[in-house]
């Protein structure tokens, strides 16, 4: 979340779009009754299924599922036809007036540069012109039909009502009516907030669909502002957490990244890593990308890391291809991965082609799972009859299961959506033989450790010069843990003006400002800098004042960065550093520093006259509405419809159908079902009752929803002779799901491109463990293939045939 | 005795005077339909609080699990699709409504008054109605007596079970278990006053937001209920089930208004008629051979 869950109280208008916000976050749902009923908001509900959030919602649109950018792109078409844009803070604050390169195009669904051999572009002319200065040229008028505002309104002209309601089977004048009420938020007193989840990801054009989003936020001017933002709801209680810790294949903690196999010295990865700024006077924050980077490295390596080796670089891993899931079961189902460690996930059930996760799973030597409960990935050499239909047998597999606690038996701390690390305690022992997480990497480790000491190895030193200076070293406690993130000197600081002692030897870091690239500082996540002080433990603080009386609550817990509860806040003032909205106000200039209620995230005492951006982060200094070369297919965002289209073409341009760079698998693209032989089209969410694949293990949870079921419309239910109730059978090409048929009127047929197009609405929460009736995983159905830039699986979008059972 | 806050108001199938010289509040559960988003915390508080083991059951088609009501299940989340429009007289939209359904708890309670079994049923001075089981012999006239079809006998122990409204809660001044669970202030708790206030606040600000015909159910037929809704297309019937006017069964009144008096009279006819038979005839004689038979049932 750029806001935080509180603040969506302060909204205006609320759109749920990409997300069921009722249903699968109940909780922070309370927000948007809060704001309907404090603040008169409305709530505005996109989605293929009128859901729970649609229940409360003042406006519902129906969507076909995978048409989001069609519908979001009109919007962006009707507020730069109809003039409906915060003026100021898009000539200001956006790069809407940069220059763009000579040669840049967009022609026929493929911009500039596209291999078809490759399917990936040469992205060399999706950049800025730049001026003999150095700095990148401008345009104020916003004229020029070369600057970023020209061509975005040229890219969204095709968007039209008709166009939109042709693609997304949305009546024009409901389209239109949600267009004004979204419009009503670009003047400066009013906002919008962008609710959205999983249902924007899970599609082969994932992340621009959420860009698309967010880029409708910068031309309304609702970025910074209290009340506005893009909000991603993390489906996990501590989802944030692993992304903010870098748990994935490319990234290290605080969004650091791994090296490219290109990047084989730490001189060229900072280089590349460290921008320079494209506009005079701009703060540039990631310049101090060396400074994150030796202060992690020395969290890692203790004394081995030292300016001379590069903080250890040579030990990273140079990344040759993205090894994101998709990709690691590929290796595994073509017997190029033998082992595999699966902790707190159960990718049996949350990956998809479940067939072909089987068959990964049994090519494997060995697979240890580490998890509170037996999930169908522990036990899936077990022959459940149709639910899993294996043959032990002939699986060689060795399963280890080491049982870990949950999160109630262990102390630590949790990031939730709004980025508050909120610190808690052990309320029970585990059960039985169970250990945290903690204690059985740790013992893992030394075991490991001891092993390469005595027998040596190919590789050894990354191992064996790991900093374990942790008190009881099998056994780490998660305080410990939590003080290495926020950082500590580990020599004396002087203030070299002042010769001041900033900070003692061993003295924790009060935040990220203070650390530095020449060895004197350790940091696990700069982002966490500040989380654990010498004050003590922020994260363990439970102060509900709020001087902001408007939800801020800055003394509760700590949120990174900084302690900042509204990111972008700068953003939040006019040029001149006043705020947009008194009665939204967070910070302001005063004549000779920015202060205010929330923490600014701004150089404190840049005033306004130097021109200072208020994106930071950005070498620009402004929010981008063209997204040069950042994401791999394209500046702007593009209409392509799902890898299984129920159109059979794209009629935007039919030669382009589906995202032309998203991740494919040769094995699995021939898998693709074609509109003749499925012709419904399957989509995967989550209830309320159930807690992804956890729940069903938890009797009263199963009590409240206890057999699998798919929601189809009455008039699909008629044309099938299927009653309410009746078994029936889901099948494609990859599998087939046997459940109960959940008749609605929730569901309609939708008119898309000429024809009618029907939903079938599949939950996905069932499968062979757990107390619930057994069922089948819904992924035995869903597609292999990937976003293309954050490779997310295509489970909202896909095609499948029904039949009464 | 009693704690304050459940002082007896009123017993079933007892003439004794209740205990007055304390007033309580009234207190009122309130549930705002326009709020809910049916996620079903309720339903597992209750089973939460009150220890119940409810069966995992099967899919019928419908959000609704267990599709009804049961021994076990106290309160459930009733889930139904109307095409209604919003203004009353428009285009109808289409709308999922999501009522909690379980024990109104009213004012009148024709459980109470169709028990016959004495101190079964209880009507605290706060208004809460409890069922307390260890008097409850399991005729079921509580079923019949109840306009909203609420209890339900248990095959187990044959005795009658619906929502206490957390008497053992409220007692201690906590809120029902299914108002603290609800997060997004559906359900509400407090004075039957308050919570009328704010059901009618609740209304004009609905009304405002184009729903012209929201309203609030306090149904008068029943004397008030203490549990009540916000329902914002205002007609009861669209809520699965919910009984525009509900009213105590005539044959409840019947039984307890008619019949009883004149029941009680035929029984006290029997006791005269035999003291005269005693008195003209003389006792009853036992045969010897016939009272020394084995195997008499004694109770």
């Amino acid at each position: 979340m750029t806001n935080n869950w509180v603040d969506i109280k302060n909204a205006n208008v609320i759109v749920v779009m990409g997300g069921n916000a009722a249903e699968a976050h109940p909780v922070g749902f309370k927000w948007v009754v809060e704001a309907k009923a404090r603040n008169k908001a409305t709530l505005i509900v996109v989605d293929p299924r009128f859901n729970r959030t649609a229940a409360v919602a003042d406006h519902y649109l129906p969507i076909r599922a995978g048409s989001d950018i069609a519908f979001l792109g009109g919007v962006i078409n009707y507020l730069l036809a109809h003039d409906k844009i915060q003026h100021q803070y898009v000539v200001n604050y956006t790069n809407a007036p940069y220059i763009v390169k000579q040669g840049f195009d967009f022609s026929d669904g493929l911009f500039t540069g596209y291999s078809s051999e490759t399917r990936a572009y040469d992205t060399s002319s999706w950049d800025y012109e730049l001026g003999s200065d150095g700095y990148v040229m401008v345009d104020s008028t916003l004229r020029d039909p070369r600057c970023v505002f020209q061509l975005m309104k040229k890219h969204y002209a095709r968007y039209t009502p008709e166009v939109v309601a042709s693609l997304t089977g949305i009546p024009q004048d409901k389209f239109l009516k949600v267009c004004e009420i979204i419009a009503s938020t670009a003047p400066a007193d009013r906002t919008m907030t962008s609710m959205y989840a999983l249902g924007w990801t899970h599609h082969s054009v994932g992340t621009q669909n959420i860009r698309t989003m967010a880029m409708i936020q910068l031309l309304l001017g609702n970025i910074g502002l209290s009340g506005g933002g893009m909000n991603a709801l993390r489906g996990h209680s501590n989802i944030q957490g692993l992304t903010d810790l870098g748990l994935m294949s490319n990234l290290m903690p605080g969004y650091l990244t791994l090296p490219h196999k290109e990047e084989q010295d730490a001189a060229t990865y900072l280089a590349h890593r460290t921008p320079k700024p494209l506009r005079p006077g701009q703060f540039n924050y990631w310049s101090n990308y060396s400074k994150f980077y030796a202060s992690l490295m020395k969290a890692v390596y203790g004394g081995a890391a030292t300016a001379a080796n590069g903080y250890c670089y040579d030990w990273l891993p140079k990344v040759n291809v993205e090894y994101d899931m998709l990709r690691t079961f590929d290796l595994m189902a073509e017997g190029k991965m033998n082992g595999y460690f699966c902790q707190g996930f159960n990718p049996l059930q949350a990956f998809p082609y479940k067939s072909k996760l089987i068959r990964a799973l049994s090519n494997l030597k060995f697979l240890v799972v580490m998890d509170p409960l037996a999930t169908e990935t522990s036990e899936f050499w077990q022959n459940h009859g149709k639910y899993n239909d294996v043959d032990p047998r002939h699986i060689n597999t060795e399963v280890f299961r080491l049982p870990t606690t949950c999160f109630a038996e262990e102390d630590g701390s949790l990031i939730n959506s709004s980025r508050w690390l909120q610190w808690h305690y052990k309320g029970a022992d585990g059960p039985g033989e169970s250990r945290t997480d903690i204690v059985i990497m740790a013992d893992l480790f030394i075991r490991i450790r001891d092993k390469y000491r005595k027998e040596g190895g190919a590789f050894p030193d990354p191992i064996l010069n790991l900093d374990w200076a942790y008190v009881i070293p099998h056994s780490p406690h998660p305080s410990e843990l939590a003080t290495e993130l926020n950082g500590r000197a580990l020599e004396d600081i002087v203030d070299p003006k002042t010769k001041q002692t900033l900070l003692h030897k061993g003295q924790q870091v009060d935040g990220f400002f203070q650390l530095r690239d020449d060895g004197k500082t350790a940091c696990g996540c700069w982002l966490f800098a500040g989380s654990w002080t010498s004050k003590g433990n922020q994260m363990a603080r439970r102060d509900t004042s709020d001087p902001s009386g408007r939800g801020l609550y800055s003394s509760w817990a700590w949120s990174w960065p900084a302690n900042r509860r509204i990111m972008y806040n700068r953003a939040s003032c006019d040029p001149a550093g006043k705020p947009w909205d008194f009665n939204r106000r967070l910070i302001w200039w005063n004549g000779s520093k920015w202060v205010g209620f929330d923490v600014p995230d701004y150089k404190p005492d840049a005033a306004p006259s130097q021109d200072m951006g208020p994106f930071i982060m950005n070498a620009e200094g402004v929010g981008r509405l063209f997204g040069r070369q950042l994401l791999k297919d394209g500046p702007f965002p593009e209409h392509y419809e799902p890898f299984e289209t129920p159109l059979g073409t794209n009629p935007l341009h039919p030669k382009v159908i589906s995202n032309p760079v998203a991740k494919l698998y040769s094995a699995s693209m021939e898998l693709f079902g074609k509109t003749s032989d499925f012709p419904y089209v399957g989509t995967t969410y989550r209830l309320t009752e159930l807690f992804h694949y956890w729940g069903k293990h938890c009797r009263i949870n199963a009590v409240l929803q206890p057999q699998q079921f798919v929601e189809i419309s009455e008039e699909l239910a008629r044309e099938k002779g299927i009653g309410n109730g009746d078994p029936v059978v889901v099948w494609n090409r990859r599998g087939q799901i046997e459940a109960v048929a959940l008749v609605t009127k929730r569901l309609k047929p939708l008119k898309v491109n000429g024809r009618t197009v029907y939903h079938v609405g599949i939950p996905i929460h069932w499968g062979f463990t757990g107390v619930a009736k057994k069922g089948y995983p819904a992924n035995a159905l869903t597609p292999f293939v990937g976003d293309a830039d954050a490779g997310t699986p295509e489970f909202k979008a896909f095609l499948v045939n029904l039949r009464k059972a | 005795m009693a704690l304050q806050s459940l002082d007896i108001k009123r017993r079933s199938a007892t003439t004794m005077p209740p205990p007055s010289i304390r007033k309580t509040a009234d207190v009122a559960k309130l549930i705002d339909i326009s709020k809910c988003i049916g996620c079903k915390a309720c339903q597992a508080a209750c089973l939460e609080w009150n220890d119940l083991h409810e069966a995992v059951g099967i899919n019928v088609g419908s959000y609704q699990n267990p599709p009804d009501l049961t021994p076990e299940s106290w309160t459930l989340m009733r889930f139904s699709e109307v095409e209604v429009p919003r203004d009353g007289t428009g285009e109808p939209e289409l709308a999922w409504l999501i009522r909690k359904d379980g024990c109104m708890h009213c004012a009148e309670p024709g459980c109470l008054e169709a028990c016959p079994a004495p101190g079964a049923i209880v009507q605290y001075s706060n208004g809460i109605v409890d069922f307390q089981e260890e008097n409850c012999i399991g005729c079921g006239y509580c079923i019949t007596g109840c306009p909203f079809n609420i209890p339900r006998i248990s095959k187990r122990d044959r005795k009658a079970y619906k929502c206490t409204l957390c008497s053992d809660r409220v007692a201690v001044g906590l809120e029902p278990a299914c108002i603290k669970a609800c997060p997004t202030q559906a359900l509400v708790f407090g004075t039957k006053d308050d919570m009328k206030r704010h059901a009618e606040d609740r209304v004009a600000e609905l009304k405002e937001r184009g729903f012209a015909t929201a309203a609030v159910y306090d149904p008068s037929g029943v004397g008030g209920t203490h549990v009540m809704y916000v329902l914002q297309y205002g007609d009861a019937e669209l809520y699965q089930g919910l009984p525009r006017n509900p009213r105590v069964s005539p044959m409840v009144k019947l039984w307890k208004g008619i019949f009883k008096p004149v029941s009680v009279a035929l029984m006290g006819l029997a006791v005269v008629v035999g003291f005269l038979h005693y008195v003209t005839v003389g006792p009853n004689e036992v045969k010897e051979e016939k009272a020394g038979q084995p195997g008499a049932p004694r109770n």
